[in-house]
């Protein structure tokens, strides 16, 4: 416990001082995190599944406070929340499935077998009631929870209930923990494989000759573009270089090493060439669940050039980007300010910056947000490692991935269930 | 309309046409071709004759042309035109002349003779005119650049002085020019569809139009040359074999090189050094296909003449090819070092010209002041070659002048507003005048347009444009523009409470130097970058822009970035309010921010200013699958724009062209 405790301490150190750039890093490292705590709980002997998700809020919560604009890291925190709630209901599932063959079989035994299906059916109905699960005909029709429901976490499907048809209630709790991980492993999984699975998608989406635009610079992107270009494509990609941190530069650079003809413009020049482009291509920070992206500064006014000339607007995103809160006043609340230093240079300013000290406000402000809300209009298709979508899509894709119970993460400590 | 009106007139045969044609030209060209009234006196008043020139259907429309003609007139056509309008009230006879030769080439399609202009003047033989229908569409390709003429109609002041009686013996070279000459006048007055209606109705010999250009160009080049031929030394004898061969062979089979090039070396012989200028800067004055880099040869062309010597960049945009793009900072040591040696450059010029080009004076109307300022300056110590006139030469040395500065950096609208300005009011200078009056006169109508249409007029937006604050208002400019800088320093001055939102882009940051100048002043202001317009727009209550230009399909042509705040202002239901002078508003249209631009420094984008931990690119610029693009401006579509604030007002966008045409009226007449 210590020893997550500090890691914790680390982490949360990184986070608050901004250490860690980038979605990706942040939700990966946020999910180790996040396995190593799940590893050190110990766990009760009755409730493991309440134990677990009660150690795992109270770092998440810590964690979010840290950094509440890195969504990713509430992502992350509510996908391994969700991963325990599921791996609680198919393992409850495959004991009743389990107890239920042996209450049949053993139908002549007498009332001591009777007692536990009983009880276990309502912690089932519980875990039902609580899980937040694609309605599939079949659950809605027979009010069954059946494990062939539970979705996307494959790993505990036929072994699992192998095992815990002779499972012991020991055994069961090292099985969840067991369970668990190994989800968690699988989501680190995919988030390192997120932008290969984003990138196979290229040829599908880019033909020959294509004039492709893009701002400031996103891995996912860089690869998406590459991997078109090592399918042979041929285009040509325009890169606004995204003041004030000029990535865009950065991607052009990789983008020539690769082959591509790439052209470099200024973010200015953006409504100019725009006309001429087929096609625009931006990585995002966050999906939210109404279609809106939380994507780095400049991006919206790209995003209305595009829509003004009817050009595609794709966001490339990984699934651990897709945050389940709808965005309230976006622009402000889940922006972050940077440093002046960026825009301008302090030396030759200063003066004017303590011009205004009689007066008692300054008259010289310097804005330097770091994100662009880009409302779900202007967003022409999503690509996720799962597929493309349309934005009016992303609130269902997103119900596949959390629980209801945890879009409040910090607010409201809730009780195992 | 005058597109439309000829259009109709095509459906009809020919005829028709020389109705309309003559009703045109007896108002524009007769001024011009007093020598020529000479030769023809015989022909009837132009004002009253279309009947009596010729046929029957000609009669039939002239009447409509003439009560059409004073409304149809553009004014850009005019100006050079008034001065002779009023001369030539007097000698009205001679204006049928022109009229009438006009008539006759419109009318006549036959092969048969070249010299139309010789016998030709031979009003009513129907046979002459290879060379004359050919005219008018050289024309067409000289229209273009002719719109005040300027040389030209001095030319003929010029020759009318000296020597009338010369050039009316002179059958052959005094009609060849006067035919040439009058393609060139006459065609600003065409509109280009009817032209090629009129071609279309011709034979097919003409149907490679490239050649016929050329060949058009020739024609003009020849007719010049004749002028100053004529002028230099009233031998005109000698001209009219190498004219003649080469008009009927150009006529005859304009797609043949070789002989134009005959002709063309001939006429390189007699060419004296302003000619050429002066037919350049003819196609300065009006709104024509402006210089297409992507032209190999003529690109080659301009090479040689440059003063600047420049070198082309690496790794070109595709779409761009037809902008020229230099690599910058190289021409700069050269130039300096050539100052001494550059003889015909005014040094002011040449000064002007080097801050352009390093940067130093930018912005619209501090471009354009400055040019002045520079033209005046050279006027002031300008004194007239013996056997030149001050009107011709003056106008060249200007067009030198003015080809330098735009080698230095692509002239902007604005400028070459101005400069068309300069020029009409250098050929509308009385005859009569003494040199000293004149360079006095010029010098003073200088200081009339820096005053009246920049100074004066920014003092007007200013007016206008404080109304539209109000205490507690957020305004957003982008960039730097002098007009809303004033605008809202006079505001501040006025007590009003406002908060300033400057957003700037790279690479030139000019917000910050505006910023500073705010600051400075006591205002509050905000500083941010153009990726940050969204998020700043929420707060905005007015969006302020310059402009570079104003098109007359209310396209904004401002700094690149201008078109982004717009949208961002239109998308946030924020009022967008342009500022710009009207003599910034121009007759061009444009769609895009592609088919006409400026190329800025390309190593601008690579590097950084003040941010030297960023040289992600510092290895790989000389990659050839890596392209620098520096676009200077765009074109902010008229929809985003709210109100355009003038010196006439406050007007919305769509009154732009109305306002074009008024004011090229009241230019006409300044």
């Amino acid at each position: 416990m210590p020893d997550t405790q500090s890691l914790v301490n680390d982490f949360l150190n990184k986070l608050r001082k901004r250490k860690i750039e980038g979605s990706q890093a942040t939700a990966k490292q946020t999910a180790e995190l996040l396995r190593s705590v799940i590893s050190q709980t110990r766990v009760p002997y009755t409730n493991q599944a309440g134990a677990l998700i009660d150690a795992v809020k109270a770092v998440g919560e810590q964690l979010i406070a840290a950094n509440p604009i890195e969504l990713a890291v509430g992502n992350i925190v509510r996908r391994v929340l969700h991963i325990i709630r599921e791996e609680d209901l198919s393992l409850t599932n495959a004991a009743i499935a389990g107890l239920n063959l042996s209450g049949v079989s053993d139908d002549e035994d007498g009332a001591e077998g009777d007692e536990q299906p009983v009880l276990s059916a309502a912690v089932l109905a519980a875990a039902a009631r609580s899980t937040l699960r694609p309605p599939s005909l079949q659950t809605l029709l027979e009010d069954v929870p059946d494990s062939a429901a539970v979705p996307h976490t494959s790993s505990s499907g036929g072994d699992s209930e192998g095992k815990s048809k002779s499972a012991d209630k020991s055994s069961r709790s090292r099985k969840l923990k067991h369970d668990v991980i190994e989800a968690v492993n699988e989501l680190i999984q995919d988030i390192v494989t997120c932008h290969d699975q984003i990138a196979e998608q290229a040829v599908e989406h880019i033909h020959h000759n294509e004039v492709i635009l893009t701002l400031g610079s996103s891995r996912t992107v860089l690869e998406f573009l590459c991997a078109a270009k090592e399918k042979k494509r041929s285009f040509r990609v325009i890169v606004a270089e995204g003041a004030p941190r000029y990535q865009g530069h950065l991607l052009a650079k990789e983008l020539v090493t690769r082959g591509l003809q790439t052209t470099l413009i200024t973010d200015s020049a953006v409504f100019a060439m725009i006309s001429r482009v087929n096609m625009v291509i931006v990585g995002a920070h966050v999906v939210m669940a109404n279609g809106g992206v939380i994507a780095p500064v400049g991006l919206n006014m790209v995003a209305l050039a595009a829509k003004r000339h009817a050009v595609p607007f794709v966001v490339l995103a990984g699934s651990h980007k897709l945050c389940p809160l709808y965005p309230h006043n976006p622009e402000v609340l889940l922006n972050e300010l940077r440093s002046p230093s960026e825009l301008l240079d302090f030396g030759e300013f200063s003066d004017c910056m303590d011009f205004g000290s009689g007066t008692g406000s300054p008259l010289l402000h310097v804005v330097n947000p770091t994100f662009d809300y880009v409302p779900p209009k202007l967003v022409s298709l999503f690509i996720t490692d799962t597929g493309g979508h349309n934005p009016s899509y992303m609130y269902r894709l997103i119900a596949d991935y959390y629980s209801a119970d945890d879009l409040v993460v910090q607010r409201r400590p809730t009780p195992g269930n | 309309m005058e597109p439309r009106r000829t259009s109709r007139t095509v459906s009809d045969p020919k005829v028709r046409q020389v109705g309309f044609f003559t009703s045109q030209h007896h108002h524009h060209h007769h001024h011009h071709l007093p020598e020529r009234s000479f030769s023809e006196p015989p022909l009837p008043d132009p004002f009253h004759t279309s009947t009596s020139t010729s046929s029957a259907p000609v009669t039939d429309v002239s009447p409509s042309g003439n009560l059409l003609s004073p409304v149809m007139i553009l004014p850009s056509r005019h100006h050079s035109d008034n001065l002779h309008r009023l001369s030539h009230r007097a000698t009205s006879p001679t204006a049928s002349f022109s009229y009438f030769a006009r008539a006759v080439v419109v009318r006549e399609n036959d092969d048969s003779l070249l010299s139309p202009g010789r016998r030709g003047i031979a009003v009513k033989s129907p046979s002459s005119v290879v060379a004359a229908s050919s005219f008018p569409k050289g024309g067409f390709d000289l229209t273009a650049v002719k719109a005040s003429s300027v040389p030209a109609s001095k030319l003929t002041t010029v020759s009318v002085v000296n020597l009338p009686p010369g050039i009316s013996e002179k059958a052959g070279g005094a009609s060849v020019e006067v035919q040439n000459d009058r393609p060139a006048k006459s065609k600003p007055l065409k509109q280009k569809t009817s032209k090629a209606e009129r071609r279309a109705t011709q034979e097919a010999q003409r149907a490679a139009k490239a050649a016929a250009k050329a060949f058009f160009n020739l024609l003009l080049k020849l007719a010049v040359d004749l002028y100053s031929l004529a002028e230099g030394s009233k031998t005109s004898a000698a001209v009219p074999g190498p004219v003649n061969s080469a008009n009927t062979k150009t006529a005859k089979s304009p797609k043949s090189p070789s002989q134009k090039n005959d002709a063309v070396s001939v006429a390189a012989a007699e060419k004296k050094a302003g000619d050429r200028q002066l037919e350049k800067d003819r196609k300065k004055d009006v709104p024509h296909p402006r210089m297409q880099y992507d032209d190999q040869s003529r690109v080659e062309k301009a090479k040689r003449r440059a003063v600047v010597k420049q070198t082309e960049a690496r790794n070109r945009v595709e779409l761009f090819r037809h902008l020229p793009q230099y690599e910058h900072g190289t021409q700069l040591p050269d130039l300096e070092s050539k100052f001494f040696q550059l003889d015909p450059m005014h040094p002011a010029v040449y000064k002007v010209g080097l801050q352009y080009l390093s940067g130093d004076i930018c912005g619209g109307n501090a471009r354009c002041i400055a040019m002045l300022q520079a033209f005046q300056e050279t006027i002031r110590s300008y004194s007239t070659p013996p056997e030149k006139s001050l009107v011709r030469d003056l106008t060249a040395k200007i067009s030198s002048y003015v080809s330098f500065l735009n080698e230095c950096r692509p002239l902007s609208i604005s400028m070459g507003n101005a400069i068309r300005f300069l020029k009409s009011t250098i050929a509308k200078l009385p005859l009569s005048m003494s040199e000293s009056e004149a360079k006095a006169t010029l010098q003073a109508d200088i200081d009339r347009f820096i005053n009246e249409k920049i100074i004066l007029a920014d003092n007007v937006i200013v007016k206008h444009a404080v109304t539209k604050i109000r205490d507690g208002d957020v305004l957003l400019t982008y960039g730097a523009s002098s007009a809303v800088e004033m605008v809202l320093l006079h505001a501040h001055e006025l007590g009003k409470q406002f908060r300033v939102v400057v957003v700037d882009s790279r690479p030139k940051l000019e917000g910050q130097l505006l910023l500073r100048r705010l600051v400075g002043r006591g205002l509050g202001c905000t500083y941010t970058h153009i990726n940050a317009v969204s998020y700043i727009m929420h707060e905005v209550t007015r969006v302020f822009l310059g402009a570079s230009s104003i098109l007359s399909n209310g396209t904004v042509y401002s700094r690149v970035g201008t078109a982004c705040v717009a949208m961002a202002a239109h998308a946030f239901g924020v009022p967008v309010l342009v500022c710009c002078e009207a003599y910034k508003f121009h007759e061009r249209v444009q769609l895009d921010s592609i088919c006409f631009n400026e190329l800025g420094d390309p190593d601008a984008i690579s590097k950084v200013h003040g941010r030297e931990e960023i040289n992600y690119l510092d290895g790989s610029t000389n990659s050839e699958n890596l392209q620098l693009l520096n676009l200077t401006y765009d074109a902010t579509p008229s929809d985003y724009v709210s109100i355009v604030i003038t010196d006439y007002g406050m007007v919305p966008p769509t009154s732009v062209p109305v306002i074009v045409r008024e004011y090229r009226k009241e230019h006409l007449w300044i």
